[in-house]
């Protein structure tokens, strides 16, 4: 086994280069780190506008906590968990297969859902079973 | 370790298994696998809440007004500012567990120690965190009432604050609670699931003697928050419906919501605590490992590296569970 294997030490496609893997851990953690604040801000103070607003049946708070987690997701795959380092074909075959069958999944259960509510809410049927 | 290795004498041929396409080991890929596995279990959960949620959409509870406790700040409206804090330390965990790993690439044998000791403490933080946030929601603070149809009202006053049962209900009867046995011939009869500290009817004549209060329903208006109905609706509402009264949270009420949003928070969130336990432990294990020196003796710490992954992997699922439980 190879000790001393080679990080890449850009992040950013390129605009942000590390000099060691060290320093790019830690500028990966400050990146998390605002992320997080960002995120837990926007859920405390809930700006009208983003909450009146609506973009494919979600608000658009929720819209911008989906991307900020898929965001805050890449980076600890890639730079936490090394996947930046990794052959092409273990990232795809660990990321794509993952990202179809959750993708599939959510869709199709969040569609159901959604049409048992508007059962429920047109319907004569009792609130819980 | 060497005896368990089998090999075939083959290892420079392409067909002979000497090639190696995504040159990973066999643990590591075998620890990608089961994380692509693992994920795929974590998203059949968060799937399943997020279908629950939807059918209930105008009636889940709102997180902010779930978790508003921090510890030692007794009373203090604080909301998510402790699952923010949970949130950092499981992150900060996985900062000094990669940095552990890099000193394993390094061989420093007391670098490994040092950050893997750092990321155990993390992880312990986290989980007895996530112990004192079970034990808050399973307490429950201001209480409330199911209707007969096994919706939750809540109580407010007229300036649209909280008011807990135990500040507006009457005093409790003196009258004697008496355990019916079979003995005395009631077979009929069991036991309530679970008795709160004040009864119903309490509850009731309490509400009915205090001008100011009145009820907020679990459906939501189109801006997201709790309907408040005003007093003679809220008569109405507590005196046609009621039924029973709900302190804190288990598995078939919950005070501050829809019983389902109290299920999948126990399921999933222990789930999860379970995953960091778990990872705790096997940390604790490689750490020992690591003091006495096997790894060093191995000629390289890619175990470090796999326990590694299991431990961001139970980060990256923290994540979206803050994301979908606190934030959305």
């Amino acid at each position: 086994m190879e000790h001393e294997q080679a990080h890449k030490l850009a992040i950013f496609r390129g605009a942000l280069k590390f000099r060691s893997n060290v320093t790019k851990i830690w500028g990966v953690f400050v990146i998390l780190s605002i992320v997080t604040i960002v995120e837990v801000t926007l859920g405390i103070i809930r700006p009208d506008f983003l909450v009146d607003h609506h973009f494919l049946a979600l608000r658009l708070l929720n819209w911008i906590f989906i991307v900020l987690t898929l965001f805050k997701a890449y980076y600890i795959t890639w730079d936490f968990m090394h996947m930046r380092d990794e052959t092409m074909g273990l990232r795809r075959a660990v990321i794509w297969t993952a990202l179809f069958l959750i993708a599939y999944l959510v869709l199709l259960v969040l569609i159901e859902g959604d049409y048992i509510f508007e059962v429920y809410k047109n319907g004569y049927i009792k609130f819980n079973f | 370790m060497e005896a368990t290795v089998v090999k075939t004498g083959t290892e420079e041929k392409t067909w002979g298994g000497g090639n190696e396409p995504l040159k990973a080991s066999y643990g590591k890929m075998m620890m990608w696998f089961f994380i692509v596995s693992d994920a795929l279990t974590f998203s059949g959960f968060l799937a399943a809440y997020g279908f629950s949620r939807f059918k209930f959409v105008d009636a889940w509870p709102i997180p902010d007004q779930v978790f508003t406790h921090f510890p030692f700040l007794h009373g203090v409206d604080a909301p998510m500012y402790y699952v923010a804090f949970m949130t950092f330390i499981l992150i900060f965990s996985s900062v000094t567990m990669v940095l552990a790993v890099d000193a394993g690439h390094k061989m420093n044998q007391n670098k490994v120690i040092l950050y893997l000791f750092l990321t155990i403490i993390g992880g312990l933080i986290f989980v007895s965190s996530q112990a004192w946030e079970w034990s808050t929601f399973i307490k429950g603070d201001y209480g409330a009432v199911e209707t007969k149809g096994g919706q939750i009202i809540q109580f407010m006053d007229n300036e649209g604050k909280r008011v807990a049962l135990r500040d507006f209900a009457t005093a409790p009867t003196t009258e004697e609670r008496t355990e019916q046995t079979k003995e005395n011939g009631i077979w009929y009869k069991n036991e309530a699931e679970y008795l709160p500290s004040i009864s119903f009817e309490q509850v009731k004549a309490g509400f009915l003697a205090n001008d100011d209060l009145l009820v907020r329903v679990q459906h939501k208006d189109e801006h997201g928050h709790h309907i408040i109905l005003n007093r003679q609706e809220s008569i109405a509402k507590v005196v046609n419906d009621g039924a029973l009264v709900v302190e804190g949270a288990n598995l078939r009420h919950n005070e501050y919501g829809h019983p389902l949003f109290a299920d999948f928070f126990f399921f999933i969130t222990g789930f999860h605590g379970f995953h960091v336990a778990t990872g705790v432990l096997i940390n604790c294990i490689v750490f020992f490992n690591v003091i006495v020196g096997t790894y060093e003796r191995r000629g390289h710490y890619e175990m470090v590296e796999k326990v590694g992954l299991y431990w961001h992997f139970v980060d990256l699922v923290w994540v979206f569970i803050f994301t979908f439980f606190y934030l959305v």
